[in-house]
C-alpha cells in the first residue's frame, strides 16, 4: 500500500495533467496561426469565447444584438422560441467561425501584407477588443450555462477502479478526460492535415517563405482564410471545453494569457509543443501550489506559469519544440 | 492543358525547336515613385527558345522579369501571353497559367525536406477537393502517388537523388539552386524564368546548372528566359539575348548580332581594345 501522501500526490498530478489540457487546447490556435502567418494572435482567447457565446446562444435560440434592437426601437425581443440540438448548434458554430475567418482576411489581414509581425500582431489586438466587443452586444454579457451534452461531475468509475488498487479514490473530472481524448484527436488529424494534403503542403509553404509559395501559385489569401478557419474551430473546441467547465463568461478570453507562458514553454511553432507546454504548465503549478504552497502562503496558481515561463525564456528562449534560432553570421 | 509532360519523348527531329511567339512585352514602363527602373521596353519569347536578359547591375533586368512573372505591376505597357493580352494579374495566377520561377536570392521552403519542396509545385496541378484531401479519400491519395511519381523523375533528372528528405535549410548553395530549379520544373511550365541561375557558383557547379538548362530545353521543350551575369554562360546558352542599360533597351538579336553591337559593347562589355 502506497502512502496516502504520495497517493495525493499522484491524484494532484494527475488533475494538473488535465488542466493543462486545457491550457493546452487553447494554445493549439496560437501555434496554428503563428506557424502560418507569423503573426502572434492575441484574439485566439476572445476567438474561444466568441465561439462559446455564439454556440448558446444559437442552441437557446437567443437572438442576437436583441439589448440593441430593444433599446433602439423599444420592442422586448429576446428569444426565437427554439432550442436546437447540439449537434446543430456545435456545426453552425463552425460556419460562424469560417465565415469570420473570411472576413478577418478581407477587412484586417488583406491590408496588411507585406507589414512587420508587430504591426499585425496590434491588428489582432484590436481584433480581440473589437470582438469581445461584439460577443457582448450580440449576445449579452451574463453569464451563460453551456451544456452540449458532454459527461461532467467526477468519474465514479475511475474513483472505485482507483479505490480497489491503492484503497484511495481518485478524484477525476469527466469532462477533463473528454477534453484530454479530444485534445489528442485534434492533434494527430492536424498533424496529419498539415503533413500529408496539399493544403497542409501550402499551409506550410506560405509559412515558410510567401515569394517562393507566390511562384508556385498558391493564393495567400486563400490560405489565411484556411488557417484562421482552422484556427476558429480550435477555438470553438476551447471555447465549448471551458465553457462546459465554468460557464461561458468574458473572463474566458483571459485564458489567453495562460496560453502564453504555455507557449514560451513548447515553442510558438510546435503543435506537439503546445500540447506538452500545457501539460508541464499544469503538472507544474499544481504540484507547486501543493507541496509549496502552504509554505509561502498559498495561490501560488497565478504567477507559477509565468515564472516557469520567464526561466524557460533566459535558458531556452526557443522553447522545448521550437525551431533552434540559428543566426548566420 | 497544353503543360509540358514529363513523360514525352524529346520533341521530333524534323520538328523545328522553335515556334511561334509565346510571350510578348509590349512597351513596358516601370517606376517607383520618381525613379524609372523600365522605360518603354518591347520584346518578345518565342515557343521553345531560350531567351537571355543581360545588362550591367541595376539595369532593371530583375524588374523585367518580375514583371513577366506579376510580382511588379507595370504603369504602362501590355503583356501578351499566348496570343492574348494579359489582365493584370496577381503571382499566384500568373504561376497558374504556366509561368514559373527562381529568385536571384533562392526563396525555397527552408524548413521542409527537398521531396516537399518540390512537392509544392504539384500543388496546383492536384485537383482533388478540400474535403477529400482533409479526409484523405480514394482519390487524394491516388492523386499524391501520381504527383510523387512525377517529382520523383524530375528529382532523378537534376541528380539529387541523395538529398531527397534533406532539409533545404542546410543545403549548401549550388543545391539550393538547383532543388529551386526542380521546384519550378514541377509546376511543369510553359515559360520558365530563371533569375541568375549561375551566381555565386564555382565553374563545375555552372557548368552542371548549364546542363540542366538545356536539357531541360531539350527534352521538355519548355521555353525559358533567363538573366545572367556570366557573358560566356550567356552566349553559349541562348537562342536570343535582349541588352538592358539604364532601364532601356539597347540590343536585341542573336548573341553573335548583340556582340557586334556598338551600343552594346559601349555600355555592357566596356570600349572594345585592339
Amino acid at each position: 500500500m502506497l502512502p496516502d501522501q504520495l497517493l495525493f500526490a499522484m491524484e494532484v498530478t494527475l488533475n494538473g495533467l488535465m488542466a493543462g489540457v486545457m491550457y493546452a487546447l487553447v494554445a493549439l490556435g496560437f501555434v496554428l496561426i503563428f506557424k502560418a502567418s507569423g503573426i502572434f494572435n492575441y484574439a485566439q482567447g476572445v476567438l474561444a469565447l466568441f465561439a462559446a457565446l455564439t454556440l448558446v446562444g444559437l442552441q437557446n435560440g437567443q437572438i442576437p444584438f436583441a439589448h440593441l434592437i430593444n433599446a433602439t426601437f423599444g420592442t422586448k425581443l429576446h428569444h426565437f422560441g427554439w432550442t436546437l440540438p447540439s449537434v446543430v448548434a456545435i456545426a453552425l458554430t463552425a460556419l460562424v467561425m469560417v465565415g469570420l475567418a473570411y472576413l478577418i482576411e478581407r477587412l484586417v489581414l488583406k491590408h496588411l501584407v507585406n507589414q512587420e509581425p508587430i504591426i499585425l500582431f496590434m491588428a489582432t489586438i484590436g481584433l480581440a477588443y473589437f470582438l469581445e466587443g461584439l460577443g457582448d452586444v450580440m449576445w449579452g454579457a451574463d453569464i451563460k450555462k453551456l451544456d452540449v451534452g458532454l459527461p461532467q461531475g467526477i468519474s465514479e468509475s475511475i474513483e472505485s477502479v482507483t479505490d480497489a488498487w491503492f484503497g484511495y479514490g481518485f478524484f477525476i473530472d469527466k469532462l477533463d478526460v473528454v477534453a484530454a481524448l479530444v485534445a489528442a484527436a485534434l492533434v494527430a488529424a492536424l498533424t496529419l492535415f498539415s503533413q500529408y494534403t496539399k493544403y497542409g503542403r501550402a499551409l506550410r509553404a506560405v509559412a515558410d517563405d510567401h515569394q517562393a509559395a507566390l511562384s508556385v501559385g498558391i493564393s495567400l489569401r486563400f490560405v489565411w482564410v484556411l488557417v484562421w478557419s482552422i484556427a476558429g474551430f480550435v477555438a470553438l473546441i476551447a471555447g465549448i471545453m471551458w465553457g462546459t467547465k465554468s460557464g461561458v463568461q468574458f473572463s474566458l478570453s483571459l485564458i489567453a494569457l495562460k496560453a502564453l507562458p504555455v507557449l514560451m514553454l513548447g515553442g510558438f511553432t510546435s503543435i506537439p509543443g503546445a500540447i506538452v507546454g500545457g501539460l508541464i504548465i499544469g503538472m507544474g503549478e499544481k504540484l507547486f501550489e501543493f507541496f509549496a504552497g502552504p509554505l509561502i502562503g498559498g495561490a501560488t496558481e497565478n504567477w507559477f506559469a509565468y515564472v516557469l515561463a520567464l526561466l524557460f525564456l533566459v535558458f531556452r528562449p526557443q522553447g522545448l519544440f521550437g525551431e533552434r534560432i540559428i543566426e548566420r553570421v | 492543358m497544353n503543360a509540358m509532360d514529363i513523360e514525352a519523348a524529346p520533341a521530333a527531329a524534323d520538328a523545328p525547336r522553335i515556334g511561334g511567339v509565346l510571350m510578348e512585352m509590349r512597351n513596358i514602363t516601370l517606376r517607383f515613385g520618381g525613379v524609372k527602373a523600365i522605360t518603354d521596353i518591347s520584346f518578345d519569347i518565342r515557343e521553345g527558345e531560350i531567351r537571355a536578359i543581360i545588362g550591367p547591375n541595376g539595369a532593371g533586368k530583375s524588374s523585367m522579369l518580375n514583371v513577366i512573372s506579376g510580382f511588379y505591376v507595370p504603369q504602362e505597357g501590355e503583356v501578351w501571353f499566348k496570343g492574348k493580352r494579359r489582365p493584370q494579374m496577381k503571382p499566384y495566377e500568373v504561376a497558374q497559367q504556366g509561368i514559373a520561377r527562381t529568385f536571384q536570392n533562392i526563396a525555397l521552403f527552408e524548413g521542409m525536406s527537398v521531396l516537399d519542396n518540390i512537392m509544392t509545385g504539384r500543388l496546383t496541378l492536384m485537383k482533388t477537393g478540400l474535403w477529400s484531401q482533409a479526409l484523405w479519400w480514394g482519390r487524394a491519395q491516388a492523386e499524391e502517388v501520381e504527383h510523387r511519381a512525377k517529382v520523383e523523375k524530375i528529382i532523378d533528372f537534376l541528380e539529387i537523388q541523395h538529398i531527397r528528405k534533406t532539409p533545404v535549410g542546410r543545403l549548401p548553395y549550388g543545391l539550393k539552386k538547383r532543388v529551386e530549379l526542380a521546384r519550378a520544373l514541377a509546376t511543369e511550365p510553359k515559360l520558365l524564368l530563371l533569375d541568375e541561375p549561375m551566381a555565386g557558383m564555382n565553374v563545375e557547379e555552372k557548368e552542371d546548372m548549364c546542363r540542366f538548362i538545356l536539357d531541360t530545353n531539350d527534352e521538355f521543350g519548355t521555353t525559358i528566359c533567363l538573366i545572367e551575369h556570366d557573358m560566356g554562360v550567356v552566349m553559349d546558352l541562348s537562342d536570343r539575348v535582349v541588352v538592358m542599360d539604364y532601364g532601356k533597351k539597347i540590343g536585341d538579336g542573336t548573341p553573335d548580332e548583340v556582340r557586334s553591337n556598338q551600343a552594346v559593347i559601349e555600355a555592357y562589355l566596356g570600349v572594345q581594345h585592339d
